[in-house]
């Protein structure tokens, strides 16, 4: 791979060991995938910052960088964290866990990244345009970024994605190069989409059905999809099929460059309530935690919840997650005080995938198709998979 | 036998090569205290990685992986080298940040566990097994 003055200069220890660290991390993935070049990249989303996932290696690795001089050259975004970092205590996290979770903080904050916590960046102010060049991980966010904006990144990990803060480039291969943003296969949708928990149903059909192939799916007879609908979607078919890119229909930018390829498979009605059926594998009388917030919810949803909960109290554990500053247009708008006065809690920062809650409920009732994933896998919930107001009415059995 | 493959991280070692044709996932798949495999079903299941040459295909799972190689390297329990047929993300990020010596585009199914295998940089050379010569058996 072909590397500038300046770039070696960086694989040099010239400019610390963070740095060079870094460098030998991107030219690694540039010769296993065949970049021919360096490109520059204007924003990074980091994931990996949750203590939880991270362990006391992970903060070793951080601190050892931000010892290292390692330093952000662009615009950088860290993915949620173990906890809510002003309102831990009340959500049941320990304090040692508060601890090393802060330490891991620090570390991103000693590299002068913005410590924002969430895995909507595109709703906070890191918001990349049409064919700009990212370095992300996260992978729902990911999906995000290249389908539904049509910015150009890979499934980073967390320290390719720091590696990328830290230089600002990114090898060039994979999403950043136009031949392999062609759609490979057509999806048409024939079931009916009513709610965003729909949208999840689907990003699962649609995920199982390509993850081994890794096709990049343009889809057909999607006819209208709001914002939340395709955070969700997009969660989903990172989850069950390592989605990274999709094309759809009058919805999406990318769609109008190329037609429908003829491969084709459909979805119908009745497999999208196979998939909303095979999420659901506990009685309504086993819940015990209700989490809505995955993705991150957005004002409007926060705005939604008020509504539902006015003058009602909740009788189970019930977790809205969000980004901060979306839970800081709650405060001001008066949102935050009739959900917290219904017993309902924010829990900002974080989220019911990387919050150290492995055993702790029995069932979970949520609207995503994500987090009923990560419920099975990593916290050994059984879950209910149900429309946005089911969930809420859940909390108020 | 001397072969040549691609360097991903540079170092200079020498072990037994413990091996496998299946994928190793380190999230989940590797025990992060111990080095024990814990996949079930894997034909590594129960055999601990620590200071062994690891030859396997390629990596799979969680990007969580990277770390767990740090975490291997931090409490000595890390494998000396690991040797595979096709690097891919999470591997080449660990071995990067676990400073663990790693070479790719290799024959893997010609080096077998029980060879003692020598690094150098982008080459290697099986010298014989390891097992075969405390047995007093030539290959």
């Amino acid at each position: 791979m072909h590397l500038t003055l300046k770039e070696n200069e960086m694989l040099s220890e010239s400019q610390g060991r963070a740095t060079q660290k870094a460098m030998q991390i991107l030219v690694a993935l540039g010769e296993i995938y065949g970049a021919e070049r360096m490109i520059q990249v204007t924003s990074v989303q980091i994931a990996g910052v949750s203590y939880d996932n991270l362990g006391e290696a992970g903060l070793k690795f951080l601190s050892a960088m931000a010892d290292g001089g390692g330093r952000v050259r662009v615009l950088t975004t860290l993915n949620p964290a173990g906890m809510d970092t002003e309102n831990w205590h009340n959500l049941g996290i320990q304090p040692d866990f508060a601890e090393k979770q802060q330490r891991v903080l620090e570390a991103f904050a000693r590299m002068g990244v913005t410590t924002t916590c969430t895995c909507t960046p595109y709703l906070i102010g890191n918001l990349p345009h049409y064919a700009e060049h990212i370095a992300w991980s996260e992978s729902s966010a990911v999906c995000y970024a290249n389908s539904v904006i049509g910015a150009r990144t890979n499934r980073e990990g967390g320290p390719s994605a720091l590696a990328s803060a830290l230089t600002g480039l990114t090898p060039e291969y994979g999403f950043h190069l136009s031949e392999n943003r062609l759609p490979t296969l057509t999806i048409q949708v024939t079931a009916q989409l009513a709610e965003t928990c729909d949208f999840g149903a689907l990003g699962k059909v649609i995920g199982e059905q390509i993850q081994a192939s890794r096709a990049v799916p343009y889809i057909l007879g999607v006819h209208r999809a709001t914002l939340e609908n395709l955070k969700s979607f997009c969660a989903s078919l990172a989850t069950y099929g390592g989605t990274a890119l999709f094309h759809m229909q009058g919805i999406t930018p990318e769609a109008a460059l190329f037609t429908p390829p003829e491969k084709r498979v459909s979805v119908s009605q009745a497999e999208l309530e196979a998939a909303i059926h095979s999420l659901n594998n506990a009685a309504e009388e086993e819940v015990d935690f209700i989490s809505l917030g995955c993705p991150h919810l957005s004002i409007h949803e926060i705005e939604h919840i008020s509504r539902l909960l006015d003058g009602r109290q909740v009788k189970k554990e019930f977790w809205i997650t969000t980004a901060r500053t979306t839970k800081q247009i709650a405060d001001r708008m008066g949102y935050t005080r009739i959900i917290e006065a219904s017993g309902a809690k924010f829990a900002a920062d974080t989220c019911c995938v990387v919050a150290p809650i492995q055993g702790r409920f029995t069932a979970m009732a949520t609207d995503s198709a994500k987090a009923c994933y990560y419920a099975y896998s990593k916290n050994k919930f059984k879950t209910v998979f149900l429309p946005f107001e089911d969930v809420v009415k859940q909390a108020l059995l | 036998m001397r072969l040549h493959g691609r360097s991903i991280y540079q170092g200079t070692t020498q072990g037994e090569a413990l091996a496998t044709l299946q994928p190793i996932s380190f999230f989940g798949g590797v025990d992060p205290e111990t080095g024990v495999v814990v996949e079930r079903g894997h034909t590594l299941e129960g055999q601990c990685i620590a200071g062994k040459v690891l030859v396997f295909p390629t990596g799979k799972g969680s990007t969580v992986g990277s770390y767990t190689l740090y975490r291997l390297k931090m409490n000595g329990h890390a494998p000396l080298a690991i040797l595979n047929a096709e690097c891919e993300t999470i591997i080449a990020v660990g071995c990067i940040i676990a400073e663990i010596p790693c070479v790719d585009q290799l024959p893997i199914n010609e080096i077998p566990s029980g060879s003692l295998v020598r690094i150098d940089g982008d080459s290697i050379c099986i010298e014989e097994s390891v097992k075969s010569k405390t047995n007093g058996v030539h290959p």
